[in-house]
């Protein structure tokens, strides 16, 4: 429990002041994501603590350094949970870096993503400015939205001091059903099922079998499973926060990791890769030395688009592409947070 | 107006009606008095101004044609959809176009599969889950008006309703938006997966109340219609109790579909328009359950156990659908129905934490002495969403500027508590002196930059949202040291 808010503040107002960049880091489980930066390490790491947590509200505050295993454990242990199921990807993963990677785990397409969970946050800005947007409450319409901005922005934007989100009780029950499956018949029952009331909360396919999760009250669970079929998982807490972690065995695969996040209920997209499908057909993972462009383009046309997420080479870009106005606008507004760049420059783009 | 949009010469009025015209057509405008009447306010009629003209454009290219005119000559521009917002943020400009999305009103797709729709702007939320109904779809965010609001103007203000608890705000149940710049760049933010490269603009864009962009298409996630639905109405007779009712609900894991509240007079009012039944007492609570069948029937006998171990003097399941309506209606026509035992009513929106509920009516009761004002309440308890309606009748003179007042005072009271001054409505005009209460300085100047970086010349929707900081020193919220103000080099608008 460490308040470093008057230092870190320095430090970007000192650099503000000379130009030089900062590499924001937390506890670098995620350095792997986006470019390198050149500049000067701002460790976020110490930066720690729980400041405000009330089950009843369904509100959880902390620093943004607090280890995310910490806040997890003190969720759980009042029976409730970051129902976006972020990734860790080690022992050391941070809030601040879970909000600022913006990822979400299985339970996504059900529950939301890392972005619908934020309520508010501290940040300063490339001023060394410190500012509080959004709150402790689950409705605020006041100003514009700059909290949920910062999620995904890979610090390019702010450095979150602090942030508050919904928490969700944990399901009461849950069970997960295992299918042997072709990837056309898993997309299309995927998305079958998306399209009916039933509790699921998890749909994934490895190449072979079709993975089901079920949540909710018990009977509820019960009867959806009923309906649905398949042999019940022995573990499946190890499978899903396995998959979560990308430690299943696909992930071993040392070919460029692609992550195409495409409108979950397109066909197989034809490429010559191994292949994942997690959020019920909404995210292919893809191990493919295929060309970028050739992936990216049928990520496109499949409504979406491709990040090259692990092993690539230096010279591919990272994250897909902007049109070249989206990618002006994107521009302004990193000005009008980081008039200097100073934050994590060329993390996503050259040009941010 | 900033410099940039000062040192254009701007053309006469008839010239711009003339020009406008001829990009539109004759039907497409609007300009002699008696036609823009109808235009002069939104749901907050308060606010009364009319604007130079209404454009009424058929298509995108007019949009942009329009906003390219705007742009060149540097016209204020005011999107409007339905016009049911209640902050005032569909204010006419008195020397802007007034651009309505009314003709904008087709369904466009339909994507079962995908489970989502792409709509025009101006398609009435109801009317999405209407056509979705046939593919066992349906579109959570319900504000009160949906049967009139339109889809363009919640994604504006990120319009909530009862089922927000749950499925949350217009900005967690979009999936793709296509807006116009104010140069009249036509852009699209979000895609058809379920998330975008580059920053979250989606978000940003949702709630920013039209002042970064005009919204010409909007595609919505659907939800798959749940198995079944059954509300508890309970009955309490204190405040306190039945908010803290509601705190046990949600503490016990279980998340209502709609969790709503109302006082005795909100009750009173209700009862006396649309007989719903309701008992004569200090407090209900309705409490939607919604899920599979087995999911609601263990959720309604947990939750039926709770009200009654916190106080609950009745507690009554809705057996039918035709039970479950009527439930509802007192609660859905509470608004109509404190029209019709006061003249005028002001309808409040700040949202509080749930903990701080009895603290805060409990205030707003003394207030409501102080100012000699009746308040009836009816609140989204589950998300701590309060709508005090202020009695008043505006033709007693001074009652609407005491009237206004209070409300101010009970914005102030929901930051103090830890809360915000609007948790759906927007702050429009409305709330842009409580901005200064929410906000310091530096929020506001970081606020101005991000608008500048979509409209630099402060052209959409001026004046609303976000306040001026001069605006600020004047409410008094703020100390402005010898006329310097924060960041001087930031145009002010």
């Amino acid at each position: 429990m460490c308040d470093m808010t008057v230092e870190l503040a320095e430090r970007v107002r000192t650099a503000a002041d000379s130009g030089m960049p900062l590499h924001l880091h937390g506890g670098n489980t995620k350095a792997f994501l986006g470019h390198p930066v050149r500049g000067e390490a701002l460790s976020l790491h110490d930066h720690s603590g729980v400041l405000h947590y009330e089950p009843s509200e369904l509100v959880i505050t902390a620093r943004a350094g607090t280890p995310l295993r910490e806040i997890e454990d003190l969720l759980a242990a009042e029976g409730q949970m970051l129902a976006f199921e972020p990734p860790h990807y080690g022992d050391t993963a941070t809030l601040g870096g879970t909000l600022a990677a913006g990822l979400s785990g299985p339970r996504r397409p059900w529950a939301g993503a890392a972005r619908d969970f934020m309520l508010g946050c501290r940040l300063l800005n490339g001023r060394g400015e410190d500012l509080h947007f959004g709150g402790e409450v689950m409705k605020n319409v006041a100003g514009y939205d700059l909290s949920r901005l910062q999620v995904g922005a890979h610090g390019t934007l702010g450095v979150i001091l602090e942030a508050s989100l919904k928490v969700l009780p944990r399901p009461e029950t849950e069970q997960t059903l295992v299918q042997e499956r072709s990837e056309a018949e898993a997309i299309e029952l995927m998305n079958d099922w998306g399209g009916d009331p039933l509790p699921l909360s998890g749909a994934c396919y490895d190449g072979d079998h079709l993975y089901l999760r079920l949540s909710g009250a018990e009977t509820a669970v019960k009867a959806a499973s009923r309906k649905l079929g398949g042999e019940a998982h022995p573990d499946p807490d190890r499978f899903w926060r396995r998959l979560r972690e990308q430690e299943l065995s696909f992930f071993r695969h040392q070919a460029p990791l692609w992550r195409c996040a495409v409108a979950p209920a397109s066909p197989p997209l034809g490429l010559d890769a191994a292949q994942l499908i997690d959020w019920g057909g909404g995210l292919r993972w893809l191990a493919s030395r295929q060309p970028a462009e050739r992936i990216r383009r049928q990520a496109a046309e499949a409504g979406g688009h491709a990040t090259l997420y692990r092993h690539g080479d230096e010279a591919t870009a990272r994250f897909h592409p902007l049109p070249p106005p989206m990618l002006a606008l994107h521009q302004r507004i990193k000005r009008s947070l980081d008039p200097q760049g100073i934050l994590n420059p060329g993390r996503m783009y050259p040009e941010l | 107006m900033s410099t940039a949009a000062s040192t254009v010469e701007r053309p006469s009025r008839a010239r711009i009606i003339a020009d406008l015209q001829a990009l539109l057509g004759d039907a497409g405008l609007l300009h002699l008095p008696e036609d823009l009447h109808p235009y002069e306010c939104d749901g907050l009629s308060a606010y009364r101004q009319l604007p130079l003209a209404v454009a009424l454009p058929e298509t995108v290219e007019q949009v942009r044609a329009v906003l390219g005119y705007a742009s060149r000559h540097a016209i204020p521009v005011v999107a409007r959809g339905a016009g049911t917002g209640l902050s005032g943020g569909a204010l006419p400009h008195t020397e802007g176009i007034l651009l309505s999305l009314a003709k904008f009103n087709r369904i466009l797709d339909i994507d079962p599969r995908n489970r989502t729709a792409r709509v025009q702007p101006g398609v009435r939320n109801l009317a999405i889950s209407e056509a979705a109904k046939p593919y066992g779809l349906y579109y959570a965010p319900d504000p009160s008006s949906q049967i009139a609001c339109s889809i363009g103007g919640n994604v504006a203000e990120n319009s909530g309703g009862v089922h927000c608890l749950k499925y949350g705000l217009t900005v967690h149940n979009l999936v793709e938006l296509e807006i116009l710049t104010i140069d009249g760049e036509r852009l699209r933010i979000g895609n058809a997966a379920p998330d975008a490269p580059g920053y979250d603009l989606l978000a940003l864009m949702t709630g920013s109340e039209g002042m970064l962009g005009v919204i010409t298409e909007v595609t919505v996630k659907l939800l798959p219609i749940p198995e079944r639905a059954q509300v508890i109405l309970a009955a309490f007779d204190d405040v306190a109790r039945a908010g803290h009712a509601v705190g046990a609900i949600i503490a016990a894991g279980i998340i209502p579909a709609g969790l709503e509240m109302m006082d005795r007079l909100a009750i009173r009012a209700a009862e006396d328009f649309v007989h719903a039944g309701y008992p004569e007492v200090e407090a209900i609570l309705l409490c939607e359950l919604d899920g599979t069948n087995e999911e609601v029937s263990e959720h309604i006998s947990q939750v039926r156990r709770l009200l009654q171990t916190h106080g609950a003097v009745e507690v009554r399941t809705a057996t039918d659908e035709a039970e479950r309506a009527r439930f509802w209606q007192g609660r859905k026509a509470a608004f109509p129905a404190v029209g019709r035992i006061s003249p005028d009513y002001y309808c409040m929106d700040g949202t509080i934490p749930r903990s701080r509920l009895a603290e805060v009516l409990t205030r707003i009761g003394e207030l409501s002495r102080e100012y000699d004002l009746a308040v009836a309440n009816v609140f989204h308890a589950g998300d701590g969403n309060l709508h005090p309606l202020i009695l008043y009748d505006a033709n007693n003179p001074g009652e609407l500027e005491r009237t206004e007042e209070f409300g101010g005072r009970i914005l102030e009271l929901c930051v103090e508590v830890g809360g915000t001054i609007t948790g759906e409505h927007g702050v429009g005009m409305e709330k842009i002196d409580q901005m200064c209460v929410q906000f310091r300085p530096l929020e506001l100047a970081q606020f101005h930059a991000i608008k500048a970086a979509f409209d630099p010349a402060g052209l959409l929707n001026p004046g609303k949202a976000v306040p001026t900081l001069h605006r600020c020193a004047e409410f008094g919220a703020m100390h402005v040291h010898q006329g310097q103000l924060p960041h001087p080099e930031l145009e002010r608008f």
